[in-house]
């Protein structure tokens, strides 16, 4: 899997930033795979930090693939809940490059707090991706170890995970783990929508003022549910970072590239003690936010054909291919192991059992509780009084 | 044995330090903790003592200190957190419900939050709005939570010390009127010995009727009962210590041989923790009971203007006359 470079930690004002258009300002977008599949050798942020990577040819090609497994399991997640074998799914569609770039960048001792969105980092993390699929199945409402992955559960509540990872990362400091290059660093994800939340406001003061290793990863993905992201703020999310006094910097959520070197920099700041940031991903939802949605009432197609010329996997295709980096041997093999999990994953979920009904009482309280105790034993015989009959 | 004489305050503030000394994961975080000692000064010399690593001052944002204090607790530490008034609880309710509450079960066990949450409640000292709520109800009714209140010094002292051992998420209310009152306490006592956390008991025993409460209540019940002994009539009150769960046993025996019950709170009645244990009575004692179950509590208002709290607080006229009802029937 792909290691690679950190970002520089060398400042330089040397290369002017570039500019680009987006949907609020004019953002500096920090970029290193244009969408036609041209690299950037470096790109300089914001604040002078130089951003680039140094992959090697077999480092690439683990991200492509990284990318499209990401893609096609989701693709089946929904689709077996247009099957009715997930009651909802929410789609990634589009913002795999944000997720496997920022999480192939955590080491190993990094801990991530997810939203419900983030299969992509879930992968990255070397979770078994049939695990979100039993949440949204219904079997289950957590699923991993979050200590054993470095994995929080899913979050629903928009933003809440954002303090615990403050928390978290608050704990880390405390434990003395941090100011070393093998310190550890916390990731909250979060969207464009929490980002309105009391929460995650609450959790930039907190970041800020307790010098957390911390970084802040805002998906942008342009839409919460059907409210654009002007209905969220009237500046640039990322330049929010600066009234909470920490750095906040634009990459474009669309490139592999610049996901992963712009949050393995910030990561290894925090791990070094120097404190949170902030990094605002543009990207976009290319799907429905859940399946329940419909798009089509809120946006127009003009908009989605625009951003289907961003995509992050083709532009890393085009790359890999004018670089030749891969070959068509290896686009084909990869999209076999694609179509083969999701084959094995489908049989899975397929295969997943109902909880025993009586489970539902199990792990309310660690000690039990009294109340609990009566309920389910009454419960267990009123199940029993049906036994033998045709109910 | 040392005893002492303190009071709730201060026994809690030794509780306090004693569980500070007793777990290097223990960290105390609120608003004004640190070198205030608390606005009731229940952390007195905490900070000074342990450090602004353990005794922290947040930053004034409840959702803040709880929601940081779920991740400090997944991260190993055992987080007090103190709400500074009752009232001030509200901005946390969203993290408490949904997220203190639903770790362990949504993760099937993985994940503990041992957490305490200290919330000053209940009226009586004469405060501007915000400032003398009863609140237990919303968290006994939060699978997840476990919720206590300690009327007395000894209680104190042991309970939130309990508390803090506990691997549960404990919601500790602290009845704040009844902070200066002074009473023994054993500061040596082995926990292991000590009265269990979710345990009733009987404050002072009787014959002829059980009065329940909990928090600032058992002192009034337990002067109403002082009054009512004086005209011949010996009541038994229970202080229920535990608020969820509920811990009714002896509450039933009590009740089987008394036949009448009246539930004491402080909150409003309509859906409070008095129905609760009205229904659970009434469903196991239903053959021995000479009256129905009756509650004294505060009314269905909004908690009133200072200079009307006494009308509005259950005192010990109003239990004595709600006595007497039960005796009408």
């Amino acid at each position: 899997m792909a290691k690679g470079d950190p970002g520089s930690t060398t400042r330089s004002r040397r290369a002017a930033p570039r500019s680009r258009k987006g949907a609020v300002g004019d953002p500096e977008l920090v970029q290193l795979l244009t969408p036609d599949g041209e690299r950037v050798d470096s790109v300089t942020g914001p604040d002078g930090t130089v951003y680039r990577v140094d992959f090697t040819d077999e480092e690439y090609r683990g991200l492509y693939r990284d990318l499209v497994l990401v893609r096609k399991l989701d693709a089946e997640a929904t689709a077996l809940q247009r099957q009715g074998e997930l009651g909802i799914w929410a789609s990634l569609l589009g913002q795999e490059a944000a997720q496997v770039g920022s999480g192939r960048a955590l080491r190993p001792q990094d801990m991530a707090f997810p939203t419900y969105r983030e299969h992509g980092v879930l992968y990255c993390r070397g979770i078994d991706p049939i695990m979100p699929l039993g949440l949204f199945r219904g079997v289950d409402q957590g699923g991993w170890d979050p200590n054993e992955f470095k994995f929080n559960m899913y979050t629903i509540v928009i933003g809440a995970q954002t303090l615990h990872a403050t928390g978290y990362a608050m704990g880390v400091a405390m434990d003395g783990r941090t100011g070393t290059d093998d310190g550890e660093a916390v990731i909250a994800y979060f969207g464009d929508g929490a980002s309105s939340q009391g929460d995650v406001n609450e959790a930039f003061v907190w970041a800020g003022v307790f010098n957390a290793p911390l970084v802040f990863f805002c998906q942008n993905n342009q839409y919460a549910i059907s409210e654009p992201l002007e209905r969220q703020t009237r500046i640039p999310l990322y330049q929010r970072a600066a009234g909470f006094g920490f750095p906040g910097v634009r990459v474009d959520g669309n490139d592999v590239l610049a996901s992963y070197a712009v949050t393995r920099h910030a990561l290894d700041n925090a791990r070094h003690g120097q404190g949170p940031s902030l990094i605002e991903a543009y990207t976009y939802r290319m799907g429905a936010h859940t399946t329940s949605d419909d798009p089509t009432r809120y946006r127009i197609a003009s908009e989605v054909e625009a951003w289907q010329a961003k995509d992050p996997i083709a532009r890393m295709k085009a790359f890999l291919e004018k670089q030749k980096i891969a070959d068509a041997d290896f686009f084909a093999e990869v999209d076999e192991q694609a179509k083969r999990e999701s084959v094995h994953l489908r049989e899975r979920v397929l295969a997943m059992p109902d909880p025993e009904p009586t489970s539902l009482f199990d792990h309310v309280y660690p000690n039990g509780s009294p109340l609990l105790d009566q309920q389910r034993e009454q419960f267990s015989r009123y199940l029993e009084s049906f036994e033998g009959s045709a109910h | 044995m040392a005893t002492e004489t303190l009071t709730i305050g201060k026994a809690l503030n030794v509780g306090l330090r004693r569980a500070l000394e007793n777990d290097p994961k223990v960290v105390i975080m609120g608003e004004d903790v640190g070198k205030l000692g608390g606005v009731f000064r229940i952390t007195d010399g905490l900070q000074k003592d342990f450090g602004d690593q353990r005794v922290i001052d947040t930053p004034l944002a409840e959702s803040g200190i709880i929601g940081t204090a779920v991740g400090l607790a997944i991260r190993g530490y055992r987080p007090v957190c103190e709400i500074q008034f009752d009232g001030f609880v509200y901005p946390a309710y969203d993290q408490i419900v949904s997220q203190v509450a639903k770790m362990h079960y949504r993760s099937r066990g993985k994940l503990r939050i041992p957490m305490v949450i200290r919330i000053p409640f209940g009226g009586g000292i004469g405060a501007v709005e915000h400032h003398s709520e009863s609140p237990e109800a919303y968290f006994s009714h939060t699978a997840g939570l476990k919720v206590v209140s300690c009327a007395n010094p000894q209680d104190a002292y042991v309970m939130i010390q309990q508390a803090i051992a506990s691997d549960d998420p404990v919601v500790f209310l602290e009845p704040k009127r009844r902070y200066w009152e002074k009473g023994p306490v054993d500061v040596d006592a082995p926990l292991a010995d000590a009265y269990p956390l979710h345990a009733a008991r009987v404050a002072r025993p009787g014959t002829d009727a059980t009065l329940l409460a909990y928090g600032p209540m058992v002192r009034t019940c337990l002067d109403a009962a002082t009054a009512a002994a004086e005209d011949g009539r010996e009541l038994e009150v229970i202080d229920l210590r535990t608020l969820s769960p509920l811990d009714l046993g002896v509450v039933y025996e009590s009740v089987r041989r008394t036949g009448r019950a009246v539930v004491v709170h402080e909150a409003p009645s309509n859906v409070g923790l008095g129905a609760e244990i009205a229904a659970r009575i009434t469903e196991e004692c239903f053959y021995s009971l000479e009256a129905p179950v009756l509650r004294v509590t505060g009314f269905d208002t909004p908690y009133p203007a200072a200079r009307v709290e006494e009308e509005y607080l259950p005192d010990l006229d109003r239990v004595l006359d709600a006595v007497d009802r039960t005796f009408g029937w």
